[in-house]
């Protein structure tokens, strides 16, 4: 298939053409990249899409505005929550409702619960990556926790389609806050293992240090956003550059690192979790009595026009763009997804190295191929 | 002074490993800190929270009695065309008119997303999520459901 490509056409005597995936376990899905090497060293790094293409976009223009929030669950699996959450921001924005507090507050709150969870499966995943397969059981321990959360508030694990315009679909559990302290209990206390188990690692650290380096001016050239662009300096929060919900009203720093190595990406993120488990200390106490819905119609129309929303998930920002010619139905959607950025700037990182870090950088940007091939 | 760092690096690389391989140590000498559940030898007691979407089903009461009035508010709700109604007309027996009930609703467990719109949309309150968890079955077709019951009627009261 790939023997009328340029690649091979690019390629002299003595390169080697290898097909990573798209079934292969380090690329966490069906990702596929082909991959010129000259001996060890990367020469290109082409990923190749479409295995798990569902025209997602396409499908939403025939769904309500009620229900294409449902589908975005399923694109990047690990942030359902917020991925939910910038729909419903977008449709809101049109119809222009006023979200209750209470609703705001039990949607932050599930987001950092969200983005905890993402970090945690991505960490135990790095950790395998990279040869190291007791991360990963430590790592869903507690994400194990997360989970029964969601499931006792929302219903499900995963997809939860718990957002819903105006608020959230259902007032939270009588058991949500002993629930969350447990967690944060046990999380504070186990913490400290991931350090001892990863962080410190003369091995982990020998494999991350100094591999895959993306400069700032790469990074905003590539459109990286997330924690693989605040690795190289570039300052990229949603949550502080564009505050939506009560996040303006929060005490927590941004995670900035220089270096943009692996490493750096690693560091980030694990930074990252003390940040949201500081946001939900904050605000766990503080759930305010009232509405948990705004009161809306039943069939949604948004008013003629285009509407932009963003909002930050585990990987970097998530952009929801609607257009609406005043229908039950949007006129055109187009999703920004992060991972799809991220994946671009492989190739920079790989270009030169070993190909046995490439699996390592691959571990370090965190992809999620249903986000990146909607 | 090379040397000297050379030692420093040997020495810090084993202290590292020798810190994670004590942590590794300690869960295998403490079994009862070890969490897994061994399904399905716990499906006694096993829980699932109230709210767990497991399938939709249609709530009947002790005189085979639902809620359902056949608005097909769910069909509309439902993203994938998982549910269908068919309705029919009764004839009340006092009056002599004509109105509209449910014949068959059908489920279709092999579409649904459990997204939940379907009982937001009910006015009545007449479906609801239930804990099922076990759907596999040796035959597609036994996935497509009638959720109401043989010679159940509407409640009398709810329209």
């Amino acid at each position: 298939m790939y023997r009328e490509t340029e690649i091979l056409q690019e390629a002299v005597a003595g390169d080697l053409i290898i097909n990573v995936g798209p079934q292969h376990p380090s690329t966490h899905g069906v990702l596929h990249l082909v991959i010129t090497l000259n001996g060890e060293t990367i020469k290109k790094v082409e990923p190749h899409l479409g295995y798990i293409h569902r025209s997602i976009e396409k499908m939403c223009e025939s769904l309500t505005f009620r229900q294409f929030i449902y589908v975005t669950s399923k694109m990047d699996y690990l942030s359902s929550h917020i991925n939910n959450h910038g729909c419903s921001l977008c449709v809101e924005k049109g119809l222009q409702i006023e979200v209750p507090e209470r609703a705001q507050v039990i949607r932050v709150l599930m987001d950092e619960l969200t983005r905890l969870a993402s970090h945690q499966l991505w960490w135990g995943a790095l950790g395998m990556d990279v040869g190291a397969l007791t991360p990963f059981f430590h790592a869903f321990r507690e994400r194990e926790l997360i989970n029964d959360i969601f499931e006792e508030t929302c219903g499900t694990r995963l997809t939860m389609n718990y957002m819903v315009p105006g608020g959230v679909m259902a007032d939270l559990h009588p058991n949500f806050q002993r629930r969350v302290h447990e967690f944060i209990k046990q999380f504070k206390q186990k913490f400290d293992e991931y350090d001892e188990l990863l962080t410190d690692n003369i091995i982990f650290k020998n494999r991350m240090q100094g591999v895959g380096v993306l400069s700032a001016a790469d990074a905003v050239s590539y459109g990286c956003t997330g924690p693989v662009a605040r690795a190289s300096g570039v300052s990229s929060d949603i949550r502080k550059l564009y505050p939506y919900e009560i996040y303006n009203k929060l005490q927590f720093d941004e995670v900035i690192e220089t270096a943009g190595d692996c490493y750096s990406r690693y560091m980030v993120r694990m930074k990252e979790m003390r940040q949201s488990l500081s946001i939900i200390e904050q605000l766990i106490d503080q759930i305010p009595e009232g509405e948990y819905q705004a009161k809306t119609k039943a069939v949604l129309k948004l008013p003629k026009g285009e509407y932009y929303s963003r909002v930050e998930t585990a990987r970097g920002e998530f952009g929801v763009y609607i257009v609406s010619e005043g229908g039950t139905t949007p006129y055109r959607i187009k999703f920004r997804s992060p991972g799809f950025s991220n994946l671009s700037a492989l190739d920079h990182m790989a270009r030169g190295g070993k190909i046995g870090d490439l699996v390592a950088i691959m571990g370090s940007l965190d992809l999620v191929i249903p986000d990146i091939d909607r | 002074m090379f040397l000297k760092e050379y030692i420093k690096e040997v020495f810090g690389a084993v202290k590292s490993l020798a810190t994670g391989m004590r942590r590794t140590g300690y869960y295998f000498t403490h079994h009862k800190e070890i969490i897994t559940q061994q399904y399905p030898d716990n499906r006694d007691t096993l829980q699932l929270p109230e709210r767990f979407r497991g399938e939709v089903v249609m709530i009947h009461d002790e005189n085979n009695e639902h809620a359902c009035t056949g608005c097909t508010a769910c069909e509309l709700a439902c993203p994938n065309a998982t549910i269908k109604i068919v309705t029919k007309f009764d004839v009340d027996e006092e009056t002599g008119k004509k109105k509209k009930a449910i014949d068959t609703f059908v489920y279709h467990l092999e579409l649904c997303t459990f997204c939940n719109l379907c009982i937001e949309a009910c006015p009545t309150g007449a479906i609801k999520m239930d804990q099922t968890f076990e759907h596999s079955v040796f035959d597609r077709s036994k996935l497509t459901k009638k959720l109401n019951h043989d010679g159940s009627k509407i409640r009398a009261g709810v329209e």
